[in-house]
């Protein structure tokens, strides 16, 4: 009897170190909804205690049903029948009647539509256990921001129509955006939406790389308007009926539990999502920026199911006659996993807090009586919107390429046995490669975050960061911090003033500044934590060491770690950005050549 | 049509986590040592009972005996989808051993009229698999035991697949019928997100009164009519509601006497190698043999 949220220390430190009451208070919009509906809680202790046990049940089902279905999935994958439908494996499908029984595929939608009225910052949390058990699956779990799209954007009628199914689990979605020649390049979208006589909407074309293409209700982008680019592109909805058909499943690398499909509409009916013209430019990057959040969650789920293994193996598999985790290459490969993951975690979860922040403002705006209510959250809004807009990103950007690293080293743990099928560790490595991919590459999550590291976004946020308060104990590394901010902001301003193809080119090296920082800070503050929480120490057969120590001391060590190993590489990157080096605009021809004959 | 099942449940410790701490100096089970559980295979016939429910309708009520830290077994039925729950608690039934237990869970039984009884085959605390069978007798039901399967129902018949652990059996028997089910008859599903946000508040009386006792201003019969008004009140009943005769119930209805606990500690304390002969081999067997060790 496993449980993939409670055997997790760090999960567990984060759900009571992190401000919980005013996310619950922003989401339950004060708790109004209270004796209205059944489950809507009445104040922020209940609420918390919901999201506490809906995430144990999630993560007994992770551990004891999910996980062990893993491995079946991967080999069978999903099947294209001649008819155009898509017979999931298995393991899928008990897997996704499993969720809908536990009632947990309304996580975000609004108690009113039969939803749990969940925060993102949980449905994070969540997606995190259930990739951990099957990455794959989480492309259907994790596509609940379909059902939150139709619910931000579409007619009262629609959301009647669709939103208690998918609250239900009855129905599961799919974003139909990619087409052939319309991949990172959205505004590139050629599918037609046109209207019949009777001013019904009907949609003709293709579609490529469509994850759950096979889903029952399909939110497609289209051409509705004669002219080219974004601003022609409206929102549609459907139902996946006789004129939509999967005409191919891709033979994909890794997430093989994830069918993705060609589809091909065929005068397909369907309903406009909200207004013509703001498909691409409003809705599809809300429900982009949503989708990025449950591929950095995706992400931490793989990569704490492979460290785990490589982590077992270290301990337990001896050569030179002793176990090889007493070998300083591989000790620090292990606590360079361990301080990955908790880094990515700790961005992650302080992004869906202010994706939460920003739900609650909004619907403050919308709902509140007087004026200066009002007004003062637009006030708010406005910084915390720019925030999000940075965080998303760098959080995608930041956990796929860890989940990378990480499944990569945790194969190098298990050496030869890693790179055989026995080990699960090859899988969550396949898995793991899509994730810096789709929903955004990491280069344009770089291009969409430079933009707040250069533009005044993330130094105002450094600044708040170092106004919190901190502990005696690691007020040295707040002072280093603060002294890697003014790198950044002198990085910044040098990369501006070269222009912008110098700022995208250097993107990398500012972002990653940017993302030490915020995690140095966000690490200092786990280190002063009011949680008090004792956390098991790895037993080396040394009686003088103690079994267990405060996760605070715990979190001083890592940020200590972190922060001053992270200065010399501040240092390095600042260095990179500020040399001034163009050489790869101007002798990109002489260095690559010609392009090569490929037979 | 629709059936009635009551499956009774137990909260125990969690035997799988023994640890040093287990047992007191009086060979009793610590219980603060261990967690306390629901009962693996009552989560089975747990499932099973919900199984039913969902095919045919119904009923799915959850009764357990104990005192009223036990209503977390009851809450946790309630969140897979019970749709009544009851605590038989008196002190009388205190030192009750299976025979007490089996007499008094049958009064309560008998109280509901239900068309089918569902126990787990053993509960990890004593390993006796002796109160689903004795229920059954004071019911004067047919009992169908080792269930695994439900193979058909219809009215008035249920058939059964029985794993006797070298072979299957398909029993019919008539109803109301007491089943007990193997831990092979399915996956307990998980709590209900709903359920357990709406059902987390019940109580039973005894509780309400409890926290009156630390809050002056709960007001126990209000909370307790409000409880019951949203359906979240646990039934709990003592054995003057049941109407027990007490010469069955607790010590005195209870034959079993504990002679001696003995702490049993297995360590590897020697190696003796064996050569293996004919004749060496039957040495040690007979050696084995003298010292209880098999036979």
């Amino acid at each position: 009897m496993g449980n993939f949220y409670t055997d997790n220390d760090d999960i567990q430190f984060l759900f009571r170190h992190l401000n919980l009451e005013k996310v619950a208070g922003l989401q339950e919009e004060n708790f109004k909804h209270a004796g209205q509906f059944d489950i809507a809680p009445a104040n922020a202790d209940e609420a918390i205690t919901n999201y506490d046990m809906v995430l144990d049940s999630i993560g007994r089902l992770s551990a004891d049903f999910i996980d062990p279905r893993s491995e079946g999935i991967d080999r069978e994958g999903n099947t294209l029948n001649e008819d155009g439908t898509v017979t999931y494996a298995k393991g899928i499908a008990e897997s996704m009647e499993a969720l809908a029984k536990a009632d947990v595929m309304g996580f975000t939608l609004p108690h009113r539509f039969g939803g749990l009225n969940f925060p993102c910052l949980i449905y994070s949390m969540a997606i995190e256990i259930v990739s951990r058990a099957d990455a794959s699956l989480m492309n259907i779990f994790g596509l609940q921001g379909i059902a939150e799209t139709i619910n931000f954007f579409a007619d009262e009628e629609i959301k009647q129509h669709y939103l208690p199914d998918f609250a239900d689990g009855k129905v599961t979605g799919a974003m139909v955006l990619t087409e052939p020649d319309a991949g990172s390049d959205l505004q590139a979208c050629n599918l037609r939406a046109f209207q019949d006589d009777d001013g019904n909407w009907l949609l003709h074309g293709v579609k490529r790389f469509i994850t759950n293409g096979c889903g029952e209700v399909l939110l497609v982008l289209s051409r509705s308007e004669e002219r080219t680019g974004g601003l022609g592109l409206s929102l549609f909805v459907c139902d996946r009926g006789p004129t939509v058909t999967v005409r191919r499943l891709e033979d994909k690398l890794g997430i093989h539990g994830s069918p993705t499909c060609e589809l091909f509409f065929d005068n397909t009916p369907c309903q406009l999502i909200g207004e013509r013209q703001r498909g691409l430019v409003t809705y599809v990057m809300s429900l982009m920026n949503g989708a990025r959040i449950g591929i950095a969650g995706q992400s931490m789920g793989l990569a704490e199911a492979t460290y785990r293994i490589a982590r077992d193996y270290a301990a337990s598999r001896e050569q030179f006659g002793v176990p090889i985790e007493k070998l300083p290459a591989v000790r620090d490969m292990v606590i360079d996993m361990k301080t990955r993951i908790e880094a990515g975690r700790t961005l992650l979860y302080e992004t869906g807090w202010i994706v939460d922040h920003e739900i609650g403002l909004n619907k403050i705006i919308d709902n509140a009586e007087d004026k200066d209510t009002k007004k003062a959250a637009k006030k708010e809004l406005k910084f915390i919107k720019r925030l999000g807009g940075m965080m998303t990103p760098m959080s995608k950007y930041f956990c796929s390429e860890m989940s990378n690293t990480v499944s990569y080293d945790a194969i190098q743990v298990l050496g030869g046995s890693g790179y055989m099928r026995d080990y699960a560790c090859e899988r969550y490595a396949r898995d793991a490669r899509i994730t810096t991919i789709y929903e955004g590459t990491s280069q344009l999550q770089v291009v969409a975050a430079v933009r707040g590291v250069c533009g005044g976004t993330c130094e105002k946020y450094l600044v708040q960061l170092a106004a919190r308060e901190y502990a005696d104990s690691v007020q040295d590394l707040v002072a280093l911090l603060k002294e890697g901010t003014e790198t950044l902001l002198e990085c910044a301003k040098f990369a501006k003033g070269q222009g912008i193809d110098y700022m995208d080119l250097y993107g990398r090296q500012l972002v990653d500044i940017a993302i030490a920082l915020i995690d140095g800070y966000l690490f200092c503050g786990q280190a002063s934590s009011k949680v008090d929480m004792e956390v098991a120490v790895a037993d080396n057969g040394d009686a003088e060491v103690p079994k267990t120590i405060p996760m605070t001391q715990r979190k001083e060590i890592l940020a200590r770690r972190y922060v001053t190993r992270n200065a010399t590489l501040i240092k390095k990157l600042s260095e990179e950005i500020l040399s001034g080096d163009k050489t790869t605009f101007k002798d990109y021809e002489a260095l690559i050549g010609p392009v090569p004959e490929i037979a | 049509m629709g059936y009635n099942c009551v499956v009774l449940v137990k909260q125990v410790p969690d035997t799988k986590r023994v640890t040093g701490q287990a047992m007191n100096d009086d060979g009793t089970v610590n219980r603060a040592a261990l967690p306390a559980i629901f009962n693996p295979e009552d989560l089975n016939s747990l499932e099973l009972a919900l199984d039913i429910k969902d095919q045919f309708g119904g009923t799915v009520t959850v009764m357990t005996m104990g005192l009223p830290t036990a209503t977390d077994v009851l809450r946790a039925g309630m969140y897979r989808g019970a749709d009544q729950a009851i605590l038989v608690t008196d002190r009388r039934c205190a030192a009750s051993d299976t025979l007490a237990t089996s007499y008094i869970l049958s009064c309560g039984v008998k109280k509901l009229n239900p068309d089918i009884v569902l126990c787990g085959r053993q509960a990890i605390d004593g390993d006796t698999a002796q109160v689903g069978p004795q229920l059954a007798e004071k019911l004067s039901m047919p009992q169908i035991t080792y269930a695994e399967n439900l193979v058909s129902l219809d009215g008035e018949t249920i058939v059964i697949k029985r794993n006797l652990g070298n072979g299957w059996q398909e029993v019919k028997g008539q109803l109301p019928v007491l089943l007990t089910v193997l831990d092979t008859a399915n996956e307990p599903r998980v709590p209900r997100a709903k359920q357990m946000m709406k059902c987390k508040a019940a109580r039973c009386r005894m509780e309400v009164e409890k926290a009156a006792k630390e809050d002056d201003s709960i007001d126990v019969d209000a909370v307790c009519s409000d409880l019951e008004a949203k359906g979240l009140l646990i039934r709990q009943w003592d054995l003057d509601f049941l109407g027990a005769d007490m010469q069955w119930c607790g010590r005195d209805g209870s034959p079993t006497k504990v002679h001696r606990i003995q702490s049993v500690v297995l360590a590897a304390k020697e190696s003796k190698e064996v050569e293996p002969t004919q004749d060496a081999v039957e040495t040690m067997v007979h050696e084995l043999i003298e010292d209880h060790t098999i036979g």
